[in-house]
């Protein structure tokens, strides 16, 4: 410490004017976790928790038994199987033969290595981003990576997260690092008030649809303002969910009392002195006053309306009062011709056959009591099928102990089991052919719910109205 | 890993922007627990149409377009990290992709895979496009020693991590380096937990 300020003071001497800038809640994350740098090139981050689910593993297992490799830390993973798993009957053997080898490998490889593994009926088993929070394993100050994009989902906790490849999935087998370039830095603020019947899904549709689909590439964004401080964590983890829809690799909010309040006493959460001790340091992570950003951008909340898609990628986003743009664009073009939309329009009073609400984005207690809330003594409209599916086992016994059970399935809803289900359409779950979802997923991509299928992002609200209606309706003009 | 240091040759051209990797390969091939076999399905929803039958507008499907480079539109690889997509890529015989911009993730798994993501200038790849468009059989070299692409259009150096740059050319991929690093590795987890 002595020769520390002894440093400072003689810079000081030097350069009188110059002062170290602050550091920001990323910066402080990522170089705690930093081992080591290559010279001229990555630094070597250090991973505290990885996730893992059938999909994306399995090659990653072969590689290390190729190369006679250990995992080094098993008791650091936590896998679960969600991506290619049935929302009906899950107690029966899986019916598709590649799936069930899928699963299967997951189980030997968890067997094998000593990985706990939340297997398929198990108590917590659900989607790995919302399972991870609500045991309590995603935590402040954590550097937390999965073979998945919606890893920075847990950014929503001050946590450094970000979805990895294969490679890298082996790689953190290996040696529970990765080799990383530190991305750059990028704010984007909200503040303001929000209108009625605008949710969190709204912010972020809205933010994407402003910067675009690779405005954070090569960054890691941090969100602040009033508007996330005063979000739940549930809606916290839907904004940072998509922040690899702007091309960033993760998404981070300053742990506050919000944060610690949702952690505490969950399954893995730290207990007694711990938690204490945990507290002061995650106190100390928010980003100093004069830290500094690469890139910055600014939004007033009340310009966000709830929002809707109308093309093919998460920036393609409009309000609700919207219209679609009228330019000249082969990329537009091509996207219109796949969803069966003209340039100019509004969604408003479209018929719609299919709803989902669930995903990694939205299939969290809150956005199920959002949802049966606009239902509760309504029934969905005869055109409409509409999927529940709950993003944890944990989550659907809640919706039964809360009674939302019941409202949905009055109001003609289906509830099936969790899992990813028709956001990527890997399992039984597909969106036929031509026909329109106004779903609560995170990408809209061609094909994305089923070969083509049309996809339309919206919040659980929005989701839920269509259900109700048949069409897309302007829901701030249904709100009491 | 394959070494990867110079490749001449022809190139498909894809001018459509922010392809994401379930455009290059479909969730429903990712049931597979190898690596094989991902080439025959790469952008198969566009290779062929709703009955099955082939689409013969798609760039693959004709046989005038071919080589194993593969240049396309701004932002590529966007969307699911699934690195399936740069086996698909690799699969189907694509050594080289060249965009204008690249997704961080595929970025990232296409050099784990030995496939080096090209990045050039808006005004190149637009050059570059309706080039090959004109004559598909227009050659391209790729210099990844001395970070130049070589075409009609010109001659364009290109970015590259310098230790991304050495893994390619020697063949090398992160697993080795990491394991080397085994002692810092557990001397920087035995600190962290004491000053826990």
């Amino acid at each position: 410490m002595t020769v520390f300020l002894l440093k400072s003071v003689k810079i000081g001497c030097f350069e009188p004017n110059i002062k170290m800038a602050g550091k920001t809640l990323f910066d402080k994350v990522w170089d705690a976790h930093v081992v080591d740098t290559v010279a001229n090139g990555p630094q070597v981050l250090y991973i505290d928790k990885h996730l893992i689910h059938e999909v994306t593993s399995p090659q990653a297992f072969a590689e290390l038994e190729e190369r006679g490799i250990p995992v080094a830390r098993p008791d650091q993973i936590v896998a679960t199987a969600d991506h290619n798993t049935p929302t009906v009957d899950q107690h029966l053997p899986i019916k598709d033969a590649l799936s069930r080898n899928q699963l299967q490998k997951l189980t030997e490889n968890c067997d094998k290595y000593g990985i706990t593994l939340y297997d398929l009926g198990h108590e917590f088993n659900g989607i790995v981003h919302v399972i991870a929070p609500e045991l309590g394993i995603t935590q402040p100050g954590m550097t937390m990576v999965c073979g998945d994009s919606h890893t920075s989902t847990h950014g929503a906790f001050g946590t450094i997260a970000f979805g990895i490849g294969t490679s890298q999935v082996a790689q953190v087998f290996a040696s529970q690092c990765l080799l990383l370039t530190k991305p750059k830095k990028l704010r984007v603020s909200v503040n303001g008030e929000l209108k009625r019947g605008v949710l969190p899904k709204d912010v972020i549709l809205y933010v994407i649809s402003k910067i675009g689909t690779n405005a954070g590439t090569g960054y890691f964004c941090e969100y602040a303002g009033n508007v996330f401080e005063e979000m739940s964590m549930e809606g916290r983890m839907t904004v940072c969910n998509m922040s690899i829809e702007m091309g960033a690799r993760g998404g981070m909010i300053a742990p506050d009392e919000t944060t610690f309040e949702y952690i505490k006493g969950r399954k893995f959460a730290p207990k007694g002195a711990e938690w204490e001790q945990k507290v002061k340091y995650w106190k100390s992570l928010p980003t100093d006053a004069d830290a500094e950003f690469d890139k910055e951008y600014n939004f007033d909340a009340a310009d966000i309306e709830p929002m809707l898609t109308y093309g093919t990628n998460p920036g393609m986003g409009m309000k609700i009062s919207g219209h679609i743009p009228d330019k000249n664009d082969e990329n537009l073009e091509k996207s219109l011709e796949y969803m069966g939309f003209n340039k100019g329009e509004s969604l408003i009073g479209k018929p719609i056959n299919y709803v989902f609400i669930g995903s990694c984005t939205n299939s969290r207690i809150e956005d199920f009591r959002i949802a049966a809330n606009y239902v509760k003594g309504k029934h969905k409209a005869d055109n409409v099928n509409a999927w529940l599916v709950p993003g944890s086992q944990q989550v659907a016994k809640q919706l039964v102990e809360e009674g939302l059970d019941h409202v949905f399935t009055e109001a003609g809803f289906t509830l099936r089991q969790p899992g990813c289900s028709a956001c990527l359409a890997m399992n039984d779950d597909k969106i036929p052919r031509g026909e329109y979802c106004v779903s609560t997923s995170n990408r809209n991509f061609e094909g994305r719910q089923g070969q083509g299928a049309r996809t339309i992002l919206a919040s659980p609200l929005m989701a839920a109205a269509t259900a109700v209606e048949g069409k897309i309706v302007d829901i701030t003009k249904n709100l009491n | 890993m394959e070494k990867f240091t110079k490749l001449i040759g022809t190139a498909v051209p894809l001018p459509v922007e922010n392809i994401d990797t379930d455009q290059i390969i479909p969730a429903r091939f990712l049931k597979a627990t190898d690596k094989k076999g991902f080439g025959n399905n790469v952008f198969q929803d566009w290779r062929f149409n709703k009955d099955g039958s082939k689409n013969e507008d798609f760039v693959l499907n004709n046989d005038a377009y071919s080589g194993p480079i593969l240049v396309a539109g701004n932002n590529f690889g966007c969307g699911s990290s699934r690195e399936h997509a740069a086996w698909a890529l690799g699969g189907y015989g694509f050594k080289v992709v060249v965009s204008s911009f690249f997704a961080d993730i595929f970025k990232g798994n296409a050099l784990n895979n030995g496939i080096l993501p090209l990045q050039v200038t808006p005004d190149y790849l637009k050059n570059l496009l309706q080039t090959i468009k004109e004559n598909p059989k227009t050659e391209i070299t790729v210099d990844l020693e001395k970070q130049v692409i070589t075409s009609a259009v010109g001659e364009q150096s290109f970015d590259i991590d310098p230790y991304k740059k050495v893994c390619m050319i020697n063949g090398y991929d992160d697993i080795d380096y990491l394991l080397s690093k085994k002692e810092t590795i557990e001397s920087f987890e035995r600190e962290r937990k004491m000053a826990v």
